[in-house]
């Protein structure tokens, strides 16, 4: 029968059957329609599928779907006088978040953004929210960081070199000079470890707001001066660890206050870096010499050693002016965990590492490990880091009943060996191999079920958002809310209470490692033994 | 019966096949297509990120302007459910076809599996040059030159009705 299926296209009006619609030609033109219900059930039955499932876990989490932004609307018409002290790495960063960056920081920006259109840097930055403050005074002990300081602080336009700076700021040599200028409110302090305390101190005697890089402090002893003037000034304190501001805390926190995890026994904080720069070998600038840097201001109440361009750009290596990885990086973790739980200072503290790869004449550790363990809570909290490879390791809270690890995002997970959860696992309503809950930073949803292309996407950090809104600087929030609360006469989220936890928890790990022992936290008589 | 090359004649077994061939190829479409819609915060810039190959720049900035992306993903989703549509119902076939290869031919050079291509989004199996959707691109070609929406479709209906 071949041909039987061919159909005259020729003649259409000589032809008469061309008009004529048979049975036939009725039942074979639908035949296909069926089809189209068939696909439309299974759609119809896999959402239902997905969506019972969506339901039954949310039901369990609880959670608002969007997370929830800390700051509250504040009057900002009444200008905030600034002044920092220290002007290198982390002192430029503190400057941009507070809305002055160098020309040629903008220079680079722009030129960045030329290049690639996915860098949003230059973007993001002339987004940001004008705070309405201004630099009145820099002081950096090294002459071109202090150039280069003023000429930010004068930057009030956002503009690259070139533009039309304002005022610049005045220069200080010394920081007891710049913390007693009447025209200076508040005071963000960016020096190395051995001077916070110092800087921090005399700015809260004269009454100025402050800011402090982290640790806190750089020994023991200067903790607790730092916290009681602080305390007793009533100044509006902030110690910088912007790691509260990430999008993902306040999420982790609605999911720790519904104790969703059930007992939790073990948390693993972790910081993996394999750079120079990470290791702190930080550029020598080829300018600096004994003669534009003040060599006896930067030794401070250090021990004496013979001038160094190494020390004075590297100081995070050596314990003479830093608490090494337990001040810069164990602080981070510790202060989120802090933050997301309250656990406040260990009971005790066992450090054990050591200088296995930067063998550069270091005498902090760049492999480290540190157990805080609190006995009341039957916690241990194991810090474990690296400065010589980068696998992402992130921080995983674990529960008996489901697990939170956070990445690039943050993910819970079932235990299959839950308490609270065996009913729906077994049910089949949660399944304990696949995240019950993600959330991707920068997507504004909360969702029981993400793609894996997401998933895949989130891991790497692809994930900015250019459907919804900007991507904004941590840094900038945290300086933000230290400005906020500066004006609405409160304290932020990293106040001296926390700082006094942060720093005797450092001082506690890197005790233990430098004297190889337990160290103990005697509460009663707030004490490290 | 008259030959004719633009409709050439098929035998009950050949329109058997080559029916399902379009029904099925059109379920893939309208499925992706209705897979999108039904999820409001889909959207292709993860995919057109991920492009690789001399094409990927001009995929990159379509992705990169927000309101482009826009467009991109509407014509994405009401091309995918139209085709899809249009193939299991055997209406318009030849333009449902042609459109299926045009889109899949850009599906296919966005993330060509040339040697030496890695991509971020994981794919489900190896390919070297070939990769399903040149077969689905081929297959459709094969649809073209064998059409059957005048046999089993409405196109059947409408051509009776012209």
């Amino acid at each position: 029968m071949k041909g039987r299926n061919a159909i005259n296209k020729s003649g259409k009006k000589s032809d008469r059957t061309t008009k004529l619609i048979g049975r036939r030609d009725l039942l074979k033109g639908l035949a296909t329609i069926p089809v189209l219900g068939a696909i439309a059930y299974g759609i119809y039955r896999k959402k239902r599928l997905y969506a019972d499932y969506r339901n039954n876990i949310l039901d369990e989490l609880n959670i608002s779907p969007l997370p929830v932004k800390l700051s509250a609307k504040v009057n900002k018409d009444k200008l905030i006088r600034l002044g920092i002290v220290g002007f290198g790495i982390r002192g430029r960063d503190l400057l941009r978040a507070a809305g002055f960056a160098e020309p040629q920081w903008i220079d680079d920006a722009k030129k960045a953004a030329k290049e690639n259109r996915l860098d949003t840097t230059y973007e993001d930055y002339m987004h940001q929210e004008d705070l309405n403050v201004v630099i009145n005074g820099v002081c950096d002990i090294f002459d071109v960081h202090a150039k280069e300081g003023l000429l930010a602080g004068a930057n009030i336009n956002r503009e690259g070199s070139g533009g039309k700076p304002g005022p610049p700021p005045k220069r200080y040599l010394t920081y007891k000079e710049l913390v007693s200028s009447p025209d200076i409110d508040a005071v963000i302090v960016a020096t190395p470890d051995h001077w916070h305390a110092p800087v921090s101190i005399e700015a809260a005697k004269n009454g100025k707001h402050v800011y402090c890089e982290k640790p806190m402090t750089w020994s023991v002893q200067e903790t607790y001066d730092m916290a009681k003037i602080i305390r007793e000034s009533g100044i509006t304190f902030q110690l910088g660890h912007q790691g509260v501001q990430n999008e993902f805390f306040s999420v982790a926190k609605q999911i720790l206050d519904e104790n969703i995890l059930g007992k939790i026994s073990l948390i693993e904080l972790t910081t993996n870096r394999n750079s120079p720069n990470g290791a702190w070998v930080y550029p020598i600038h080829p300018d600096a010499n004994p003669e534009n840097i003040d060599w006896a201001q930067f030794i401070g109440q250090a021990p004496f050693h013979k001038f160094s361009l190494e020390r004075f750009f590297r100081w995070r290596c050596w314990w003479d002016y830093s608490l090494g990885i337990s001040g810069d990086l164990m602080t981070h973790e510790y202060d989120l965990m802090n933050q997301l739980m309250n656990i406040g200072i260990p009971h005790s503290a066992v450090s054990s590492g050591g200088i296995y790869f930067f063998k550069d004449g270091r005498t902090v550790p760049d492999v480290i490990q540190t157990a805080l363990e609190y006995p009341e809570e039957d916690l241990t909290l194991l810090y474990s880091a690296t400065l010589s490879s980068e696998v992402h390791r992130g921080t995983i809270i674990m529960g008996h009943d489901a697990s939170i690890e956070i990445k690039d995002g943050l993910s819970v997970r079932v235990e299959p060996n839950s308490t609270r959860f065996k009913e729906k696992i077994k049910k089949g309503a949660i399944n304990p191999f696949i995240p019950i809950y993600n959330y991707i930073p920068g997507q504004n949803r909360i969702d029981g079920i993400v793609t894996p292309t997401e998933q895949y996407f989130a891991q790497r950090g692809l994930l900015y958002t250019y459907r919804d809104g900007k991507r904004v600087d941590t840094t900038f929030l945290h300086i933000k809310e230290w400005i906020d609360s500066i004006r609405s006469n409160t304290q932020p989220s990293c106040n001296i209470h926390k700082g006094f936890e942060e720093a005797i928890t450092a001082h506690m790990g890197a005790i233990s490692y430098r004297e190889n022992r337990k160290v103990f936290w005697d509460n009663d008589r707030k004490i490290i033994v | 019966m008259v030959k004719n090359s633009l409709f050439p004649q098929l035998s009950d077994i050949q329109t058997f096949f080559l029916v399902t061939l379009r029904v099925f190829i059109g379920w893939h479409f309208l499925y992706e297509g209705m897979v999108k819609i039904l999820d409001p915060n889909w959207s292709s810039f993860e995919y057109l990120m991920d492009s690789k190959g001399i094409f990927s720049a001009m995929f990159e900035s379509l992705a990169s302007n927000p309101g482009v992306l826009k467009v991109v993903d509407f014509m994405n989703i009401w091309g995918l459910i139209l085709i899809g549509s249009g193939l299991i119902l055997g209406i318009f076939t030849k333009f449902s076809t042609i459109s299926g290869i045009i889109l899949l031919l850009l599906y296919y050079f966005s993330h060509p599996p040339f040697l030496g291509l890695e991509y971020i989004m994981s794919q489900e199996g190896n390919y070297l040059i070939v990769n399903k959707t040149l077969v689905e691109t081929l297959a459709l070609a094969v649809l073209y030159v064998f059409p059957t929406g005048h046999i089993i479709g409405l196109d059947r209906i409408i051509s009776k009705l012209t």
